[in-house]
C-alpha cells in the first residue's frame, strides 16, 4: 500500500527519521511515511516539502533509504529550506510527489554524469541506478566540481565512488590552496578530459544553470549529439502539477515536462533571456 | 629511440603538424621531468620555456601574502603550462608546481618566438593552435570567476 494521497495537492505526513550533517549549511533528511509506504519515484523526479507553519518547496529526491524512506538534501538558503534544514529526528514534514520527469533509464552506453555543487543531490539516485546495475553500460565518468574541498557533498559516497575501478570519477573546486592534490578548475574543463566515445554516450548534467550552458557547450564540442544531453532544469516550482504557471519555461511547464529535459528539445529557450 | 619531432607529432596538441613545422618546434624542445613539488618556473621569472604536458599534473598558483598559495587551475596531460610567452614583457605571472611526478615537452620560448617572426606562415599555424587553448582559458576562468556555487 502506498502512502494515501487525497490528491496531489495535499501534502501527507511523513518523519525525519535521521539526519545526516553534510555541510555546515547543508543537510540529508531521510523521511519515512507516518502510515503506508512511500510512493515509488524515477531517479532525478522531486518531491514538494512542506515545513508546517512556513512553507512548501520543491526539492530534488537524493535517494532512498531504510524503511522505504525518502533521501532529500536540502541547504540553508531561504526561510523554508532553513526550516527544513533545522528539522530534527522525529519532526513532522508534509510531502507531495513524486512529481516530473526522471533521468533517462539508459542502457548499453557510456554514461557521463556533470554535476555543480548541489547538482550532484538529483544526480545521486541515477548515479546509484547505473552503478548497481554497472554491466549494462559502457564507461561510467562522474564528474563534479565544487566551490571548496570543504565543500564537498557526499564525501563518503564520492570516496567509495572514487575507490572502484569501473568508475571514472573526476572532482574539481574553484579555488583551492597548496594542501589540496586534485584539480582546480570548472567541471566543464573535465569533459575534454574525459575518456568516453560522444556517440555511444549519454551525458545528465545537473548543476547551476550557467554551469550547465558551459558543460553543454563542452559536450557539445567533444561530439555528444544534443538528443543525448539531458539537464535537469530549475524554476520555482509552486503547485507542480501544472496550474499556477510559475514555473514555465516558453511553452514548457518545468513541474510537467521536467525538471529532467532532453537538451535538443529547450536548445532554442536554454540561452534566451528572460526565460 | 624516438626524435623530439615524432614525439610532438603524436601528441594531441600537435596532431595534423606537417615535418617541416613539427622540425621547427622540435628544435626548440627538450624532454622535461618534473618531481612532485618540484617547481616548473615562479611568478617574476622570465617566460624563456613553456610546457607542454606529456603526464602528470601540474598546479597553477598566485602567493597571497600572509596566506597559503590560493590554487587557481590545475592542468593536466596534453594541456600547455604558460601564456606569458607569447607577449612582452615576457615574463610569468604565476607560480606553476608539479603535484605528481610530471613529464613534459619544455619549448624554447624565444627560440619558438624567433622562427614564428621569420616564417610568418609557421607563426600563424602555431597561433592557431596555441590562441583557441587560451581564449578557452579565459572563459572558463569567467565561468570560475561567477562562483556560481555561491549561496543566493
Amino acid at each position: 500500500m502506498t502512502v494515501p494521497r487525497h490528491s496531489a495537492l495535499v501534502p501527507a505526513l511523513y518523519r525525519v527519521g535521521e539526519v545526516y550533517r553534510e555541510l555546515p549549511d547543508t543537510v540529508t533528511l531521510r523521511l519515512v511515511p507516518e502510515s503506508g509506504r512511500r510512493p515509488p519515484y524515477t531517479p532525478g523526479q522531486f518531491n514538494m516539502l512542506y515545513a508546517f507553519g512556513v512553507g512548501e518547496i520543491a526539492l530534488s529526491i537524493s535517494g532512498e533509504g531504510a524503511e522505504e524512506s525518502f533521501l532529500h538534501t536540502v541547504r540553508e538558503v531561504g526561510a523554508v529550506s532553513t526550516a527544513l534544514a533545522r528539522l530534527g529526528v522525529g519532526a513532522r514534514v508534509g510531502v507531495r510527489g513524486p512529481f516530473g520527469t526522471g533521468w533517462p533509464a539508459v542502457q548499453d552506453t557510456d554514461v557521463i554524469f556533470v554535476a555543480g555543487g548541489l547538482g550532484l543531490a538529483p544526480l545521486r539516485p541515477a548515479i546509484r541506478r547505473v552503478l548497481a546495475g554497472r554491466g549494462h553500460y559502457g564507461r561510467v565518468a562522474i564528474l563534479f566540481g565544487t566551490r571548496h574541498p570543504a565543500e564537498m557533498l557526499y564525501l563518503q559516497e564520492l570516496e567509495h565512488w572514487r575507490q572502484r575501478l569501473d568508475v571514472d570519477v573526476s572532482v574539481t573546486v574553484d579555488h583551492a590552496d597548496a594542501l589540496w592534490h586534485g584539480n582546480v578548475g570548472v567541471v566543464p574543463a573535465l569533459i575534454a578530459r574525459t575518456t568516453f566515445d560522444p556517440n555511444r554516450s549519454v551525458a545528465m548534467v545537473c548543476g547551476p544553470e550557467v554551469m550547465m550552458r558551459f558543460a553543454v557547450g563542452a559536450l557539445r564540442e567533444a561530439g555528444v549529439p544534443d538528443e543525448r544531453i539531458y539537464l535537469s532544469m530549475e524554476r520555482n516550482m509552486k503547485c507542480a502539477v501544472g496550474l499556477c504557471g510559475h514555473c514555465q519555461f516558453g511553452p514548457e511547464f518545468i513541474c510537467l515536462t521536467g525538471p529532467v529535459m532532453r537538451f535538443d528539445r529547450i536548445a532554442s529557450l536554454f540561452s534566451t533571456r528572460e526565460i | 629511440m624516438k626524435s623530439l619531432d615524432s614525439i610532438l607529432r603524436e601528441l594531441p596538441f600537435f596532431a595534423g603538424l606537417d615535418e617541416e613545422h613539427a622540425r621547427l618546434v622540435g628544435g626548440c624542445a627538450r624532454n622535461c621531468r618534473f618531481e612532485p613539488g618540484q617547481y616548473l618556473f615562479h611568478e617574476g621569472d622570465p617566460a624563456d620555456e613553456f610546457f607542454l604536458i606529456r603526464e602528470g599534473k601540474v598546479a597553477l598558483d598566485v602567493v597571497v601574502p600572509g596566506q597559503e598559495p590560493v590554487v587557481f587551475s590545475t592542468l593536466g596531460e596534453d594541456e600547455v603550462v604558460g601564456a606569458s610567452w607569447l607577449v612582452p614583457p615576457y615574463h610569468w605571472k604565476f607560480d606553476a608546481r608539479a603535484t605528481s611526478l610530471t613529464r613534459a615537452l619544455g619549448i624554447d620560448a624565444a627560440c619558438l618566438r624567433r622562427k614564428c617572426e621569420e616564417d610568418h606562415d609557421f607563426g600563424y599555424l602555431m597561433m592557431k593552435r596555441f590562441l583557441p587553448v587560451f581564449v578557452k582559458r579565459l572563459h572558463t576562468t569567467r565561468l570560475q570567476m561567477f562562483d556560481v556555487y555561491r549561496k543566493r
